[in-house]
């Protein structure tokens, strides 16, 4: 996409009919939950978009959500928009490499500054930054270098916005998320391990498309239009959890007929996320679809919730031993305070008696 | 720390330490002080068969008072049933249990659980309400018993909220209602809650005690 060009420009010169963009502008407009009288004004702002600057930064991270946008089996809207947009710096992606590489992201900052959008994957380690480095310059710094001029950051994936599976206990790098580090820049956080193609897509359009401000947050930095809800209220096992039909293990009768895998472990309840509205692979399945329950990969601190495996209910109460000890001691403490009772009537009668 | 990690973690098993310590506590010194010797002469060879019928006979309430405590002994007992039901076939509250003992047992559908806690929140109210309002009642009341009513009341609320989705975010209710749960537990072992484990047996000890001297009743 030329820099001159404007996005309908691109996507019209892509092959994407006007029927099919305004079918993609109606669907980002319902997602983010605006009026229908919105989708002209979704569809004008979008289509005369230019291309915004991203520097996307990779850290302590799998790729998994780098993957997740551009695994996309055909090229759909949203990975057009995608490409679309002028990134500038990813060095998952960019051929260039090496001192190349960073001389692009340095030029990119300089021509847009103030303007440039920067998407981060990864957690940051803190107490050993050492541990990750890109050209030689940690992540902390190179994160605190490039986010000075920013217009925005977009932290996308569980680790840049909550520090992730590097996080985990016992977090041996001392990994943090991004708006712990950076306070003074806005931080749209858009979790999950990975996130939605289209949930990073759709926040981006809606970037594009009425500014950073319209994005309303959540306690925790998230899109309201794509994390306003848990999977339990939108999952299509509900109703199998209010008649009480639960799957025991994963091969057994209850599983086969699709009931709740609550028991399995199911984090839907506490878990908010548009998986079983959007769904994954083009609307294909979500992992709850798929027989396997939600683990709650767009939570803070998902890989320390207690275990996968574990129902919600379950609760984390230590060990059995623990509370034997306590009933133990429990015990000793009811026979020590009986024997005293009785010693002190044993010796009042004696008093009395003699 | 969010609330529910702490509510799920730390604060859960602080209570159920607190919990099993208390009971364990009560129930063995209660169970000591039962060797205290009676210098009576028996009266009965069947202490046993004394014991067991003052735990039936007891359970209903005696033809004298019958009509005068009806409300509460049919409350009472439509309480105990419901509450009973309520936390003990519930499908999240088995995974709790076994969880914990290491077995679990089947559950009831939802729905049912829905009316069955409905049940024991309208009764504990009404027995509430009773309490407050008659001059018998209130006059023996202490804040023990208010205090206690509100410990089990507050969790049977706050599951209900948390089942609803009413009122808050899920996982802010189910955090509220394990911390009603954890108040609950603390609350047990040191106040009137403690009938659930000394009932049939002080019911029982009495039978045995008045059979022992020769007392029908």
């Amino acid at each position: 996409m030329r820099k001159d060009q404007t996005l309908g420009e691109y996507l019209q010169s892509h092959g994407v009919s006007r029927r099919g963009f305004l079918k993609y502008c109606s669907a980002t407009a319902s997602l983010m939950a605006l009026p229908p009288s919105a989708l002209s004004q979704v569809a004008e702002a979008l289509a005369q978009a230019r291309r915004p600057s991203v520097i996307w930064l990779s850290f302590q991270e799998c790729t998994g959500c780098t993957e997740s946008l551009t695994r996309s089996h055909a090229p759909t809207v949203e990975s057009l928009i995608f490409d679309a947009i002028s990134l500038d710096y990813h060095h998952t992606l960019q051929a260039a490499a090496g001192h190349g590489a960073e001389d692009a992201r340095m030029a990119a900052m300089e021509e847009n500054k103030g303007k440039y959008i920067v998407v981060v994957d990864g957690s940051i380690p803190v107490e050993h930054p050492e541990y990750s480095t890109i050209a030689g310059i940690t992540n902390l710094d190179m994160l605190k270098e490039t986010a000075e001029h920013c217009a925005a950051i977009v932290a996308v994936g569980s680790c840049a916005a909550f520090g992730g599976l590097p996080n985990a206990n016992p977090n041996p790098t001392g990994a943090r998320s991004v708006s712990d580090i950076i306070t003074d820049k806005p931080v749209i956080n858009v979790p999950g391990c990975p996130p939605i193609p289209v949930v990073i897509t759709g926040v981006l359009a809606q970037v594009l498309t009425f500014g950073l401000g319209s994005v309303e947050v959540d306690h925790l930095g998230r899109p309201t239009a794509f994390f306003g809800q848990n999977i339990h209220d939108r999952c299509y096992r509900r109703p199998f959890y209010e008649r009480g039909q639960f799957a025991e293990t994963f091969d057994d009768e209850g599983a086969k007929a699709g009931w709740c895998l609550y028991k399995l472990g199911c984090k839907g309840p506490t878990t908010y996320n548009a998986c079983a509205t959007l769904k994954w692979n083009e609307g294909a399945s979500f992992p709850i679809q798929s027989g396997h329950g939600c683990i709650g990969c767009s939570e803070p601190n998902f890989w320390d919730a207690g275990g996968f495996y574990k129902p919600i209910s379950a609760g984390m109460w230590g060990s059995r031993e623990a509370l034997l000890g306590a009933a133990a001691a429990g015990a000793a403490v009811g026979a020590a305070s009986a024997l005293a009772a009785r010693s002190r009537k044993k010796k009042a009668l004696a008093e009395e008696e003699a | 720390m969010t609330l529910l990690e702490f509510a799920r973690g730390p604060g859960l098993q602080w209570a159920l330490w607190i919990f099993l310590f208390g009971v364990l506590w009560r129930v063995v010194g209660a169970m000591y002080l039962l060797g205290t010797k009676d210098l009576s002469k028996f009266r009965s060879k069947h202490y046993v068969r004394d014991g067991l019928r003052a735990v039936l006979t007891r359970s209903a309430p005696a033809e004298a008072f019958e009509k005068k405590i009806r409300f509460q002994h049919l409350t009472g007992y439509a309480w105990h049933l419901a509450l009973f039901i309520s936390v003990l076939f519930f499908a999240p509250h088995i995974l709790f249990f076994e969880s914990v003992l290491g077995f679990g047992w089947p559950h009831l559908p939802n729905t049912v659980i829905l009316v069955t806690a409905a049940i024991a929140t309208a009764t504990l109210i009404a027995l509430l309400i009773r309490r407050a309002t008659h001059p018998v009642q209130r006059l023996i009341s202490n804040a023990d018993d208010y205090i206690s009513v509100l410990a089990v009341l507050m969790p049977l609320v706050s599951g209900i909220l948390a089942f609803a989705h009413v009122g808050a975010r899920y996982e802010t209710l189910l955090a509220i209602h394990l911390l009603t749960v954890e108040f609950m537990l603390v609350w047990y072992p040191f106040s009137k809650l403690m009938h659930t484990f000394m009932t049939i047996p002080s019911r029982y000890q009495t039978g045995t005690f008045f059979g022992h001297r020769g007392v029908k009743a």
